[in-house]
């Protein structure tokens, strides 16, 4: 099987506001594609319309050919699921509680959970690191375990393409590369599509196999950290000057910011 | 999961007995061991003939319909509770009990006779009087995909009083049906008998049999609309199925015993205190909760004035008021940024 999600000639915003103009851009499966932009940009935007949260002014997503507009919704759910940047927790449900709910898809919302759900919820749980406070109530977690707490919820649902607005926010350093190293790993074992977006430029590049810069509502370029690293094309995205080292260790290009007066003393002595 | 479920064995095995308490309770007082024997051995020579007279022509009706419309409004609070994702939700506060009274005044007044689909013009009216107030509290209350305390409790008070106004004006056209309206308002079980519990039991029974099986489609609405549509829930239906259950069964509840208030906003709240958060067992466990504070309520508005009574709806407000106070005080934060 030969799994893609595809924006053709994309076109939404919202009302009047454009946000996204004729984007075209196809994910693979057993990749990590990595959407880069300033704030603004329309990555979000581009996620939720992947997910259908957003019906475009023109053009479609397609998932394996067929146009998501198509689908039913717990079809849509059983295969793609999208963890928002944000998300709201007004009931003190217990983490596990809250990760079964991921299970809906499949078993939907009026059977019991099977077995088969609850060993599902053990392996999204332990590859989060939450087994051990599963009993804990979501409204008590910090911002880091709650976002972990959702991620774990997508895995549960087991779908074919994961999109992941922001997955590292709030996280601190080990649960950024954790969480980085685990969709990665996911998209390679069970050829998944992966689409997140990212503020860190340095982790996109060790850990996206193909990078997306968008700017000013369209795509500008599209490939591998090698290939759009350069300095012309960050510049171009982020409006800030730049230059490209290598990594010490991995020898993968790394962003290095300059100061935006080239003339002036370097920013501290 | 398996210690939840005993507590709901517990809670009813509560409710149970609380249940037997009060048909001793009243006028002429008969112990519950007593009370026992009369319900298992009605026929039995030795017991007096006045007291099995009392129990079961008396009082187990309205024991009975305490509990039931204890169990309603507890379930429609959790219902309301989770749609609107606030805890200070509750039939009386976003005006569906008062919808629910303006609708069944107006049945009362016009005299409406009949029925439809089994149910007497009382009950239709107060259904249709409710899931209007409800639906015109969430589409003006609702700003953008929240629905903030603040506003949540201003529509309600709005469009309560609005209706609260219609039920006058109708009291006022209307004053050779006064005192009929009045007594029923105030929420009282006196005077209600089988058929009332007759017609109102399926009603009650089947809203919360509803409520119930969108337990799980609550839960995932905590997440936010968005998180709740990507896990394939389709919004429109659960929103419909809720605030059609939740009202009925407050609109069962007013058109059988009046205006109760805040049952449903406490049974909620003490029922996830022993349950958790799960609405599959929060649901359940309001109903028992609320039938059994009902049930106590109503032993209270029997014995505090005896021989005369008070309608019950009073002592629901002397409890709920600054219960509903005590949580508008704990989330006084929220109103600064709203």
């Amino acid at each position: 099987m030969n799994r893609s999600l595809e924006a053709r000639d994309l076109t939404c915003g919202y009302g009047n506001r454009q946000v996204l103009d004729s984007l075209s851009l196809a994910a693979r499966a057993g990749e990590v594609l990595v959407l880069l932009g300033a704030n603004g940009a329309g990555k979000t935007t581009l996620l939720r319309a992947l997910a259908r949260q957003l019906r475009p002014a023109r053009g479609c997503v397609l998932l394996e050919e067929q146009d998501i507009q198509r689908l039913s919704p717990p079809e849509l759910a059983r295969r793609v699921s999208l963890t928002p940047q944000s998300e709201r927790r007004d009931w003190p449900l217990t983490i596990e509680q809250a990760v079964l709910l991921g299970r809906a898809p499949h078993r939907g919302w009026l059977l019991p959970y099977t077995p088969a759900d609850r060993e599902r919820v053990e392996l999204a749980l332990n590859s989060t690191g939450l087994s051990d406070m599963r009993e804990r109530l979501i409204t008590e977690l910090s911002g880091g375990e709650w976002r972990r707490t959702i991620l774990a919820r997508a895995l549960a649902q087991e779908a074919e393409v994961l999109l992941l607005d922001e997955p590292t926010a709030g996280l601190d350093l080990k649960y950024q590369v954790d969480v980085l190293r685990l969709v990665r790993r996911l998209a390679i074992e069970q050829q998944l599509v992966v689409v997140l977006t990212l503020h860190d430029l340095n982790q996109a590049s060790l850990y996206g196999d193909r990078i997306a810069l968008l700017a000013r509502h369209r795509l500008i370029a599209l490939g591998t950290a090698e290939e759009v690293f350069t300095a012309e094309l960050i510049q171009q995205t982020y409006g800030v000057p730049v230059t490209i080292v290598r990594h010490p260790v991995y020898s993968t290009p790394l962003v290095v910011p300059l100061d935006a007066d080239a003339n002036a003393a370097p920013p501290k002595p | 999961m398996k210690f939840s479920s005993a507590t709901l064995v517990t809670l009813a095995l509560i409710l149970a007995a609380s249940m037997v308490i009060s048909l001793g309770v009243g006028a002429v007082s008969i112990a519950p061991a007593r009370v026992v024997q009369i319900l298992l051995h009605p026929g039995d020579p030795s017991l007096e003939a006045t007291e099995t007279t009392i129990v079961w022509n008396l009082r187990l009706v309205r024991v009975l319909l305490a509990a039931l419309i204890g169990a309603a409004l507890g379930s429609a609070g959790a219902g309301f509770q989770g749609l609107f994702r606030n805890p200070l939700a509750d039939p009386f506060v976003i005006g569906a009990s008062t919808g629910a009274a303006a609708g069944a005044t107006l049945a009362i007044v016009l005299g409406l006779s009949g029925t439809l689909i089994g149910l007497d013009p009382v009950s239709l009216c107060a259904l249709a009087g409710a899931v209007a107030t409800v639906a015109a509290v969430y589409v003006i209350a609702s700003i953008g995909n929240e629905t903030p305390t603040l506003s949540l409790l201003l529509t309600g008070v709005a469009v309560s009083s609005l209706m609260g106004a219609i039920v006058s004006l109708m009291m006022f056209l209307h004053d050779e049906k006064l005192v009929t309206i009045f007594g029923w308002l105030m929420g009282s079980f006196s005077g209600r008998g089988w058929a009332t519990l007759r017609s109102a039991a399926p009603l009650i029974l089947a809203a919360i049999g509803m409520l119930w099986l969108t337990a799980r489609s609550l839960d995932a609405l905590t997440f936010g609309e968005e998180s709740a549509t990507s896990l394939g829930l389709r919004l429109t239906r659960v929103r419909g199925t809720v605030v059609v259950a939740a009202s009925l069964a407050t609109a069962a509840a007013v058109a059988a015993a009046g205006v109760i208030g805040f049952i449903g906003l406490i049974a909620p709240h003490i029922a996830r205190r022993f349950v958790g958060a799960q609405h599959a067992l929060v649901i359940p466990a309001s109903a028992l909760t609320g039938a059994l504070l009902l049930v106590l309520a109503d032993d209270v508005a029997r014995s505090v004035a005896a021989p005369s009574e008070l309608p019950v709806g009073i002592i629901t407000a002397l409890l709920g008021c600054p219960f509903f106070l005590f949580l508008l005080v704990k989330r006084r934060r929220e109103f600064g940024t709203g």
